[in-house]
């Protein structure tokens, strides 16, 4: 135990996300927040709506720029890259969205195509072969010349997933991959996720509010509220925790804050009220 | 007023806003156009080549129609107004130029702003909402150089072989109908018509057709980035495309006119 525990403290860092912090129009999106990611781990991202996961997704994956703080994926600085340090760093990473974002106007082959013929110089039969045993590895063989919007809701996450997997990255993200399924095919995906971190040793981030699917996937487990982090840890460590708001968001009940009268009335004229 | 006052300053700020971001969006698209190459990011040739059939050959029936409409039009007015003088054979020098250096260049850009425009706006809108726009990002592919620059360059080469098919059918639009009101044979007022054109006058027409074809692509990529709302945003995008691209074409091209004439 002791060896496995210094063994997994040894273990490099995928992800270092420090003091990351975000506004959108003069509100704190993001406060202060700091995550490490272990090589080979799966970390799971859970909070509630608006509770500020989805854009911490973003901001790891480059898509925005911190107001301040900073984002190390492999050991790299993404908030300080330029487009061409970005685009050369982008091998790294496979990307599974939310809606699958697969590009309407190609087939299930092409879109999985995409990262192959952008950062290889393979010749079209060698991506076909590629393209083909990334649909066997996600259940999809048959349905590569198939357009996105002849699939069902679980083949498009599993070929998005197959487009985001075709370079081998060493970093995987996953936006509410069980969002919209049912839940055989929402648990097919949880196994598809713990079979590519075995087999590929990949590094996993899942962002999700499905509380079975973490639980079952995740070896750690960061919990936003209100875009602060409230708790990361294990499995075991999250679900012992006497926070009042993690117990809530771990057992469904829904949390009020006490409503100041003034402040509400306020809100709702838009005046100041005096007395 | 005070509320006026400040909406005219979010307007204006807005506007400053987008200006900023065409210019860089037509930076960028020429330096994926130029430099791409060497940065192992080149543009890609197929989606050109695909854009330049969506913009050109589609939009070949209409224009040729609308010209030759146009100049038919402009024959009919011409002769009528020309009749008191007569001087009506005047108006094969009249609507040569007029159609070789304002019109035909005119009607194409509002028709591509209409036909091409709208669709590159609706694309990259739907895209946007689709997180598709995201995922090349996350694949590495910059959707400027993947959606914009080979929109411009393809509009660039296409704009300006329009305007010439709507030059000669504006002017055989002309030709028809003063065959059947003063008998002039249609050979005779195209080659007529070819003498009076000048070199300039054909190079002022096809370099509105060009500054056209920037404005309407850097319009309608804009409102396609900009895209927020679902698919009434999208709706929304399209429509503000079109209505600036037209509009953006009829004063640019007041302005040119202006300036060339004052040569």
């Amino acid at each position: 135990m002791t060896d496995q525990h210094t063994s997994q403290q040894d273990t490099p860092l995928a992800i270092r996300v420090s003091n990351l912090l975000t506004y959108y129009d003069g509100r704190v999106i993001l406060n202060n927040v700091s995550l490490e990611v272990k090589q080979g781990e799966i970390m799971v991202i859970m909070g509630g709506s608006g509770s500020g996961k989805s854009t911490l997704l973003r901001y790891m994956l480059g898509l925005e720029k911190p107001d301040a703080g900073h984002i190390e994926l492999l050991g790299k600085d993404i908030t300080r890259m330029n487009d061409n340090q970005l685009h050369h760093m982008m091998k790294n990473i496979g990307v599974s969205f939310q809606g699958g974002a697969l590009f309407g106007s190609m087939t299930v082959a092409e879109n999985i195509q995409l990262p192959l013929k952008e950062h290889t110089k393979l010749d079209q039969k060698t991506m076909q072969i590629m393209s083909q045993m990334k649909l066997e590895v996600v259940n999809l063989a048959g349905f590569e010349n198939l357009m996105p919007s002849q699939l069902s809701g679980g083949m498009v996450k599993r070929a998005a997933l197959a487009r985001a997997i075709v370079l081998d990255p060493r970093l995987l993200f996953f936006d509410e991959p069980s969002a919209g399924l049912d839940p055989v095919v929402s648990a097919e995906l949880d196994d598809l996720i713990l079979r590519l971190r075995d087999a590929m040793n990949m590094t996993i981030v899942v962002v999700t509010h499905e509380l079975e699917s973490a639980f079952k996937i995740a070896d750690r487990i960061t919990i936003l509220d209100k875009g602060e982090i409230l708790i990361c840890g294990t499995v075991d460590e999250v679900r012992n925790s006497d926070n009042q708001r993690i117990y809530n968001l771990l057992n469904r009940k829904p949390h009020t804050d006490a409503v100041n009268g003034d402040e509400y009335l306020q809100r709702l004229t838009g005046e100041n009220i005096e007395y | 007023m005070k509320q006026k006052i400040e909406q005219l300053g979010k307007r204006s700020v807005n506007a400053l806003e987008e200006l900023g971001y065409a210019v860089s969006i037509l930076y960028q698209s020429l330096y994926w156009l130029v430099l791409g190459k060497f940065q192992r990011q080149p543009v890609n040739l197929p989606l050109i080549a695909t854009q330049m059939m969506q913009i050109g050959v589609s939009a070949t029936f209409i224009v040729v129609v609308l010209c030759f409409s146009v100049g038919m039009m402009l024959a009919i007015q011409g002769l009528e107004t020309l009749k008191p003088y007569g001087a009506q054979t005047q108006v094969v020098t009249g609507i040569a130029l007029a159609v070789s250096r304002e019109f035909a260049a005119l009607i194409t850009g509002i028709i591509v702003a209409g036909r091409s425009g709208s669709a590159i706006a609706a694309r990259i809108g739907t895209m946007q909402e689709s997180q598709e726009i995201d995922a090349l990002r996350v694949i590495g592919i910059n959707p400027v150089r993947y959606l914009a620059a080979p929109a411009l360059l393809a509009m660039v080469l296409v704009m300006p072989v329009l305007t010439l098919f709507g030059m000669f059918m504006g002017m055989f639009g002309a030709s028809v109908y003063t065959f059947f009101e003063l008998g002039m044979p249609i050979e005779i007022y195209m080659s007529r018509s070819f003498e009076v054109i000048s070199l300039s006058d054909l190079l002022q027409g096809l370099s509105k057709s060009i500054l056209f074809a920037v404005l309407i692509v850097l319009v309608s990529v804009i409102n396609g980035f900009q895209v927020k709302g679902g698919a009434e945003g999208v709706g929304l995008a399209t429509t503000r495309s079109v209505v600036m691209s037209i509009s953006a074409i009829v004063i640019a091209d007041m302005l040119v006119t202006f300036f060339i004439t004052r040569l």
